[in-house]
């Protein structure tokens, strides 16, 4: 027998290969990951994906472009109004239609509504994941429910909204609907103080979190990791900031940046970025104008979706969703269908760096790497 | 002694006193034997129901309120439910001891309400090595438990099992070591004899029985595999570790288990640390004065409620004021404090990972264990205001050396997060 460094000769020890999912309680979804393991360590580990697809950019191309919009909702299914937001965009640009004033305000305020949704969500289900029996997971969705009523009223359904569409909204907002959102954006940083003061200052949780699945600056760019986890490790990249897309630079509201990149940043940086909606939400909802909530041409499409042929081109739509870059790429052929449709998923993309987080840490750390990766199976699997 | 107190013992007397003499000892056993056997299911089965009620308030939840008021046939429920499930037991796997698992984690659990003294002389079995007894037979599930993960042929549950016996066997160190200064200071192995000795003071109220009593607590919090010690069953890592591959009766042996163990741990730290069945020195109608004072000034209650509350704990007062609480009421009172502690770290914390635990049980634990023997000798060797100055002056000064040697140097600094325009 061959003597290694370290290991006594008398015993011989092997590796493990454990399957974590694709039914596992802690995989998100329908998520597969083929773990090696040398006692409780991670030596390989190998993410299979594919369990949910579902033929997302087939079906695009065999319908009508507004025909995709009840289809977005159901690629990560906890941000419907921020997946219709990027198509809308996309649409936009390639049929050259400009939005209306009320209804750029109203997909701004939804699609940060949304990404509160999201963010609070996400640090539940990771501490979920780090073993909490639930409780931080049942306070974040509290106040998601109060979000979701708010989309119910708009949109007529709580997750699946099919809400936003090119050139503004499908319906403008029920009466009374911005004082109740007003209502629940001023009552959230109270939430936000509730849930740090028993999260970010936990001895627990720190010491679970803090230097747990680091991602450098050079991996997560050379990855094309995007959204919280980007900046995270240190990444000045909003793709609000940088393309300045809709009517994002009227708005003053800054880009929170960490600095390891580990678990903790990664859940830090979405708590500061809640904050910073809340920014904007303020003032989005202080400077809303009256006028129809879809620009003419918009309704138009909306009405008759078979008549809108956009001229022969491509484009692609991108928006700064919850958990990242989130795109959408189509080509027309002047037909009423899409030639090609194309979705850049930011979960899919974020989870190529998973195995690079992984290795070396325990298995205890793999699931809150995963966790704190934020993905949902519906778009990764599309 | 007043009848209240003595109520079950006397009762048990007069049953015996009907039987010929020769009969007395062997249906004596038999008594015990049977009181064990019906409260230890009722006790787990509402273990259960507790807990998740308790954790359901804490979640904004309602918990079970379906079956029976406020949910409380649910645990009747659960167990029909769990006779009447299927029985699965993994391809390959070891039949038989995949069988014998469950019953030989339930009957240690069971067996160690054999030397809990329930109340004045309210104990099964007044055996001269108790505490011995109950280190010996708690330790006996960790094989149950391993038996159980390697008989499933499943990696989940392997690891599990593992996990949990390195945890067990880690922490019945420093669970004995905290046991050590209460037979240096009583002098006796006997549970019974334990709890004599605290008449007039609750080990709690020394310098050595308050670590002691922490760290018993926690290190049993970790022998029964709670949170945040909950590894072995960690369920978003290994779905259910030790027990993924278990269903029907057998997972309900497992759970029964558990929940009997944790009843245990609590009901042992009442005994060792606690005063066992012993009141507080405090008479009890200054506890319900207080209680009527908090009761009243409670804002957020209705007008109605309040008075009604304040009524019942004066009522209360007056009432054991003039005949003192059975001491198995006191039992029972303080064990399910201690399983409200319980559920309330359920409900609270995250789990902490297997080195980090590991770590607890070697680098923290360990020693202060050993340093608070030390303090039990200072404290039994000196006079009054000296010994207890130096035990509390020792342990103090340990604590907080243990704590600096072992914080982990890369959480300390306070990170800086940029905002970028």
């Amino acid at each position: 027998m061959e003597l290694k460094a370290g290991i006594s000769p008398t015993i011989e020890t092997q590796q493990l290969e454990v399957n974590l999912g694709p039914q596992h309680p802690s995989t998100h979804g329908v998520f597969r990951m083929i773990a090696t393991l040398d006692g409780e360590t991670i030596v390989k580990l190998k993410p299979v994906m594919g369990y949910l697809h579902r033929n997302h950019e087939q079906i695009g191309e065999r319908i009508t472009y507004i025909g995709s919009f009840p289809f977005t909702d159901r690629l990560d299914y906890f941000c419907a109004m921020s997946n219709n937001f990027g198509l809308a965009l996309a649409i936009e640009q390639l049929g050259g239609i400009q939005a209306s004033e009320r209804g750029e305000y109203l997909r701004v305020i939804m699609a940060e509504l949304t990404r509160l949704v999201n963010h609070t969500a996400v640090i539940g289900f990771l501490l979920n994941d780090m073993g909490a029996f639930g409780t931080p997971l049942l306070y974040a969705f509290r106040e998601r429910e109060k979000i979701l009523d708010l989309f119910e009223a708009a949109s007529g359904s709580r997750m699946m909204c099919n809400y936003v569409r090119p050139g503004g909204v499908r319906e403008d907002v029920p009466e009374g609907w911005l004082e109740r959102t007003r209502a629940i954006v001023n009552a959230f940083p109270r939430f936000l103080d509730e849930f740090e003061k028993l999260l970010t200052e936990n001895e627990i949780v720190q010491q679970r979190c803090k230097h747990v699945g680091v991602l450098s600056k050079e991996l997560a760019m050379n990855a094309s990791v995007t959204g919280p986890m980007l900046r995270a490790s240190g990444v000045n990249y909003d793709i609000r900031k940088v393309d300045g897309y809709s009517i994002y630079p009227r708005f003053t509201f800054r880009v929170p940046l960490g600095t390891v990149g580990d678990v903790y940043d990664r859940y830090y940086v979405r708590i500061l970025e809640m904050r910073e909606s809340l920014k904007i939400l303020e003032q989005a909802l202080k400077g809303i104008p009256g006028g129809p909530a879809i620009s003419p041409k918009g309704q138009a499409i909306g009405k008759a979706p078979r008549t809108f042929r956009p001229p022969k081109g491509a484009a692609y739509g991108r928006i700064e969703a919850p958990k990242g870059e989130l795109g959408f790429y189509l080509v027309s052929d002047g037909s009423p269908q899409p030639y090609r449709y194309h979705v850049r998923a930011p979960s899919f993309v974020n989870l190529t760096v998973l195995e690079d987080l992984c290795i070396g840490h325990k298995v205890a750390d793999v699931i809150i790497i995963l966790g704190s990766v934020d993905i949902v199976m519906g778009e990764v699997d599309r | 002694m007043n009848s209240l107190d003595q109520l079950f013992v006397n009762a048990n007397a007069f049953l015996l006193g009907l039987l010929p003499v020769w009969a007395r000892p062997w249906i004596s056993i038999l008594v015990r034997l049977s009181v064990i056997a019906v409260l230890a299911p009722a006790i787990m089965m509402y273990l259960t129901w507790i807990e998740r009620k308790i954790i359901a308030r804490m979640q904004n939840r309602f918990g079970p309120d379906r079956v029976g008021v406020y949910g409380l046939a649910q645990p009747l429920a659960d167990g029909l439910k769990m006779l009447i499930k299927e029985d699965i037991v993994p391809r390959g796997a070891d039949r038989l001891l995949h069988l014998a698992a469950p019953i030989l984690s339930v009957v240690p659990a069971i067996l160690l309400f054999a030397v809990l003294p329930f109340g004045r002389n309210m104990i099964p079995a007044d055996l001269n090595v108790g505490l011995l007894y109950f280190f010996a037979v708690s330790s006996v599930g960790s094989y149950a438990i391993f038996m159980g993960g390697w008989a499933s042929r499943s990696k989940f549950s392997i690891l599990g099992a593992m996990r949990s016996v390195a945890q067990i066997i880690s922490y019945e160190v420093p669970g004995v070591l905290s046991v050590v200064a209460v037979i240096m200071v009583t002098g006796t192995l006997s549970t019974a004899g334990i709890v004599e000795a605290q008449a007039e003071r609750w080990f709690l109220f020394t310098p050595w029985g308050f670590v002691g009593c922490l760290m018993f607590f926690l290190s049993g919090v970790a022998e029964v595999n709670r949170t945040p010690f909950d590894m072995p069953e960690a369920e978003s890592e290994l779905v259910a570790g030790f027990h993924t591959e278990y269903s029907g009766m057998k997972f309900a042996l497992w759970y029964m288990a558990e929940f009997l163990e944790s009843f245990a741990v609590c009901a042992f730290t009442v005994t060792f640390f606690l005063g066992g069945w012993h009141a507080p020195a405090v008479p009890f109608w200054t506890l319900a004065l207080l209680l009527a004072i908090i009761v009243g000034a409670g804002t957020r209650l209705a007008i109605p409620v309040r008075g009604a509350g304040v009524l019942a704990m004066l009522g209360a007062g007056a009432l054991w004021g003039a005949q003192p609480i059975p001491s198995w009421i006191w039992f029972f009172a303080k064990t399910y404090a201690l399983i409200f502690v319980l559920v309330w770290l359920r409900g609270t914390l995250p789990r902490l990972r297997i080195d980090q635990l590991m770590g607890l049980a070697w680098k923290f634990f360990l020693p202060l264990g050993l340093v608070n023997i030390l303090a039990a000798g200072l404290w039994t060797q000196f006079p009054f205001p000296l010994g207890t100055a130096a035990a509390a002056l020792l342990l103090i000064i340990a604590g907080w050396l243990l704590v600096r040697a072992n914080a982990p140097q890369s959480l300390q600094p306070q990170r800086v997060y940029v905002f970028a325009d």
